[in-house]
């Protein structure tokens, strides 16, 4: 083995490529909205429980603080879902290569935060 | 049964395709939720339990939260062998993970039942 080849372990100046960064973000996203089902289902719970529950959730949600935490919570599923469709679509051989994957990556970002910020607007 | 679901000898082809399956139910479920939502602004809470009280739509949800519990166990399983070395700490986690879909399974079965 060559011991002269040139080694960067130096986390600061390594600089993911674009797919990683799509890619680990999909991951990340992904355990976070596991870790908010239970949430979802809770709300679900309230939600279709009965008239007053409807009313208290309404209420409860309706507050600035609340539509920002939903919007913090549909975030990740919003990333998730098209970074999602990307991986499907690169399952039947599209944006497969390294140039249109990066644009993909790209792509992927931008619908992403287009998404949620139309989720913002929805909100509010 | 026990090993062949939580250990090593995981089957690969059934997992991936698993994980396509719930994601395009799920994502299906994803756009027809957000349509309703934008086409139904003061939603009412007699509109939202009309919406949920045909047999055809209780199964529909079911079938959702059933893909998302599928997708989500091999999702998680997939990252938790990544991270998580120490076998007997993995194998917990493992379970704890599968008995809380089950969990939240029966929960959503009594929510959408339970009217």
């Amino acid at each position: 083995m060559n011991n002269k080849r040139p080694k960067n372990l130096n986390l600061f100046t390594i600089r993911f490529p674009i797919p990683a960064i799509v890619s680990i973000l999909h991951r990340i996203s992904g355990v976070l909205l596991f870790l908010l089902f239970p949430i979802l289902l809770w709300v679900f719970s309230l939600s279709l429980a009965s008239e007053q529950s409807f009313t208290r959730l309404h209420t409860l949600l309706s507050t600035a603080f609340a539509k920002f935490v939903i919007w913090i919570i549909l975030a990740p599923l919003c990333y998730h879902l098209v970074a999602g469709i990307r991986h499907l679509l690169m399952d039947i051989h599209i944006g497969e290569d390294l140039q249109s994957g990066r644009r993909g990556a790209q792509l992927t970002i931008l619908v992403a935060a287009i998404l949620v910020v139309l989720v913002g607007v929805w909100l509010w | 049964m026990v090993k062949s679901v939580l250990g090593v000898n995981h089957q690969g082809l059934r997992d991936w395709i698993i994980q396509r399956i719930s994601a395009i139910i799920i994502a299906l479920a994803c756009f027809g939720l957000a349509y309703f939502f934008v086409a139904n602004p003061n939603l009412s809470f007699v509109e939202w339990r009309m919406l949920f009280s045909p047999i055809s739509m209780k199964i529909a949800t079911l079938l959702v939260v059933l893909s998302l519990a599928f997708h989500a166990w091999v999702g998680i399983w997939i990252v938790v062998t990544d991270y998580v070395k120490p076998a007997l700490l993995r194998f917990v986690i493992h379970v704890l993970v599968f008995l809380s879909f089950l969990v939240c399974f029966l929960w959503s079965l009594l929510i959408v039942w339970g009217f």
